[in-house]
């Protein structure tokens, strides 16, 4: 049967098993909006700008495991994506981004909203294709599902011109993708894999670090035996929380700038560290040189350009995680006896980890008179649903989520870490409850990223998805003003919001509800109140303003050398 | 470290672009780069020419095999390969120098492929470091233009780069 190519489009987004989709419409995209009533079965939701259209695709994703699917208009729609596509690329998400084009035609014409937004997104898409004849579109789509999801996931956008939504051609999805230049390596060498097992055995004081290639390639389970049949003790990334139980006496928590003090000791002291889908940010590393100096290195990733690509590594595995935690499991099950011996040798470790975290645990001084962020974080950990999903924006109130929180589960945590893109948890959040209308979806934002997409709002109450916002307001774009502090002199340059913003008020005016909290003992009720009430909720929590998140590692230092909290 | 890196990519749209901004983006260098397409029709070739230690060219050839487009990627470590790099070369020649001129272009066997009163235009093949050399000869005796194709190389041995 011959199709248009807006209704080809269409038709394979079904087959690709796509639900829910963002966007934006506008008039190079109008074709495939009116298409969009022959399809019941995908869900638009219209977000109040193309950014909170692709932070909530990702959003989607992160939370699902599934691409998210975001559409935006040529031209200023699509320069509107830019800022969510180039977040879901630091992180790996996997995204397929559909942006209209001027007609083939006109293209390089300086048309009508035209603009190269194939060349704008090159380097912050894993690949992008421009549709010039209709007859390829449904190879194309095909090929971008495939490219986002496999390998190292991330963004994939198709710039459909308008002509190819109107051309018509046969309709026939291909059932197989075979791409000659793009094979990824998926199964780890098990050679490799067998030395790894040796080199684990033959530690005294391992340390799995392990990133968000473990969330990414659903592989939390492997990690736990692996942990668990070791005794082997286990930090996380940002990206990585969630992979690994914290609440497991084996759990380091973060390290890194912000990590704890006892997993960036043990880091440091380790004699093995197993890096398990992490990249060694900069964030993560501190100072290169004292960055697990005493210790062998072998780095797992499924792609290589992240293995050795700023440490030295002694044992590179390329693979998928879960492939490779798995064949690491048979092996060491068929070694009961070294593993044995491995667990009884490892347990002077294990005490002197113990001790760290007994000498400085993570730590705020409480109070009773002003609200302190950290405390609410606690609190919402308790009073919140066990499996509940929590968005946050960017800033110190991103910081304290990751510190306080206690994650358990993967996928329950959605920020923006490589990108660090300030206006992210809200979209995102909503993107999580679309994909989860019946769980619990909290973001917890600045009052600053606030105030870069409360327009979402809008859509919330329009598209009855009941996120509960938790706004940690402490009239400054806080995490700036704490490195004012510490390295600017106290010179607080354009870092003070001096607007009182009524959020209740401004929830209201949406048709949400809104609390606002100042006193500590009434924090508790608040939130109670707020996690009950159905639809979308502000919860405004005007907190110590001048907290800081601490343990810190100040930039350029190496992960002992902290500030600690006092 | 001097590295001519050879790339089989995709004959589509904008994989030039993709190539190049891979390296200006990760501030990787390019000494040359030249392409056209292959014996196969669907398949353009890539050789670059590029310094760094041996951090970098693993990098730099991880990213390459990185980009969807690309097949393969090939990293001529010294002497593996044959390049040849053709240079159109515009010298000034009056009076006596004119047999020099053509003296030096014999010795290279190089060609003249344009000739006036006052100047000839060279074409010489070979390995970049010969283009060096009949430039070195050349120089002095006034240099008007110069076009450097960048080397093309292709291994040794009967071997293609499929198998
Ligand atoms: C204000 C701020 C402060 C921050 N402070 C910290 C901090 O203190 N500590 C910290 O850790 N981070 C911090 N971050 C986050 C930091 O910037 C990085 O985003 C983060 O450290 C990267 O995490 P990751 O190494 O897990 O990599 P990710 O970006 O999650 O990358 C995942 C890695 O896994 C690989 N991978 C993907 N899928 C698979 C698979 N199936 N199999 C195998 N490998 C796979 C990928 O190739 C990649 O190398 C901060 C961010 C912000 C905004
Ligand atoms: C889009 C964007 N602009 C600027 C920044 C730099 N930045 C990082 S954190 C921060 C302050 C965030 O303030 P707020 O949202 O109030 O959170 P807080 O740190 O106070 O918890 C800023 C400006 C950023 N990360 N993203
Ligand atoms: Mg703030």
């Amino acid at each position: 049967m011959k199709l248009a190519g807006a209704r080809i489009l269409l038709e394979c987004l079904k087959l690709e098993g796509v639900d829910t989709v963002f966007g934006y419409p506008g008039g190079t995209v109008i074709n495939i909006y009116d298409e969009l009533y022959s399809f019941p079965e995908i869900r638009h939701i219209l977000p109040r700008h193309e950014q909170a259209a692709v932070h909530a695709a990702d959003g989607f994703a992160r939370a699902s495991g599934k691409v998210g699917v975001a559409i935006a208009t040529s031209g200023p729609g699509a320069t509107n994506t830019v800022t969510g596509i180039a977040t879901a690329y630091m992180d790996s998400i996997p995204l397929v981004v559909i942006t209209g084009q001027v007609p083939t035609a006109l293209i390089g014409n300086d048309a009508f909203q035209e603009v190269d937004i194939i060349g704008i997104t090159r380097p912050c898409t894993k690949h992008n294709f421009l549709v010039k004849n209709v007859k390829e579109l449904a190879g194309i789509v095909k090929k971008a599902f495939y490219i986002a999801r496999t390998g190292r996931p991330g963004p994939v956008l198709i710039d459909l011109p308008k002509d190819v939504q109107v051309a018509v051609a046969e309709f026939k999805y291909p059932e197989k993708v075979d791409i000659r230049s793009y094979r990824p390596t998926v199964e780890g060498h098990s050679r490799q894999i067998e030395k790894a097992a040796a080199m684990l055995l033959a530690a005294k004081k391992p340390v799995i670090y392990v990133g968000g290639g473990v969330i990414l390639g659903n592989a939390a389970e492997e990690l736990r035996q692996l942990a668990e049949t070791l005794h082997a003790p286990v930090t996380t990334t940002l990206m990585g929380l969630g992979s690994f139980p914290e609440d497991s006496p084996l759990s380091l928590g973060l390290l890194g700038m912000h990590g704890t003090y006892y997993a960036n000791m043990a880091v440091t002291n380790c004699d093995l560290l197993v890096a398990v889908g992490a990249r060694f940010d900069d964030r993560v590393t501190g100072k290169i040189p004292a960055f697990a100096p005493h210790a062998k290195i072998i780095h797992l990733d499924v792609d290589p350009t992240s293995i050795r690509k700023n440490v030295r590594v002694d044992l590179p595995i390329v693979g998928a995680v879960q492939d490779v935690l798995a064949k690491l499991l048979k092996i060491l099950e068929a070694h009961r006896d070294g593993v044995e011996a491995f667990t009884s040798g490892v347990q002077p470790w294990l005490d002197e980890i113990d001790a760290w975290k007994e000498k400085h645990p993570l730590f705020y001084k409480e109070s009773t008179q002003v609200i302190k962020p950290q405390a609410v974080i606690r609190k919402l950990r308790e009073l919140c649903e066990p499996d509940a999903i929590i968005a946050t924006d960017v800033g110190q109130h991103q910081m304290w989520t990751a510190q306080f929180f206690t994650f358990t589960k993967p996928r329950t945590l959605l920020t923006s870490g490589g990108l660090g893109t300030m206006g992210y948890g809200l979209p995102a959040a909503m993107g999580a409850q679309a994909a989860f209308p019946e769980r619990q979806v909290i973001a917890i934002c600045g009052d600053g990223g606030f105030q870069m997409n409360l327009q979402e709002l809008a859509t919330l109450v329009q598209s009855q998805l009941p996120v509960k916002i938790c706004i940690m307001n402490n009239n400054y774009l806080g995490m700036v003003r704490q490195w004012q502090e510490l390295f600017f002199d106290k010179r607080y340059s354009q870092t003070v919001l001096d607007l009182p913003i009524d959020f209740v008020k401004l929830a209201e005016a949406f048709g949400a509800t809104g609390f606002t909290v100042k006193k500590p003992s009434e924090v508790e009720e608040t939130i109670r109140q707020g996690l009950a009430t159905p639809g979308p909720v502000i919860m405004e929590f005007k907190i110590a303003r001048e907290e800081k998140v601490l343990p810190m590692v100040p930039a350029g230092a190496s992960l002992n050398e902290m500030v600690l909290a006092s | 470290m001097r590295h001519t890196i050879t790339v089989l990519v995709e004959n589509e749209f904008g994989v030039l672009s993709r190539v190049a901004g891979l390296f200006s983006g990760r501030g990787f260098n390019i000494d040359s780069l030249s392409v056209a397409p292959t014996n196969e029709e669907s398949i353009s070739r890539m050789t670059i020419v590029t310094r760094g230690d041996e951090q970098i060219l693993e990098q730099i050839t991880k990213h390459l095999n990185k980009l969807i487009d690309v097949i393969k990627v090939i990293d001529f470590t010294d002497g593996s390969a044959i390049e040849r790099e053709i240079a159109l070369i515009k010298v000034t020649a009056e009076d006596a120098d004119r047999a020099e001129v053509l003296r030096i272009v014999d010795i290279f066997r190089a060609n003249v492929i344009d000739v006036t009163p006052k100047s000839y235009t060279i074409e010489a093949t070979g390995s970049p470091s010969k283009i060096d050399a009949i430039l070195e000869l050349l120089r002095p005796l006034g240099l008007k233009e110069l076009v450097r194709t960048g080397p093309v190389a292709i291994g040794r041995g009967p071997k293609g780069w499929k198998n």
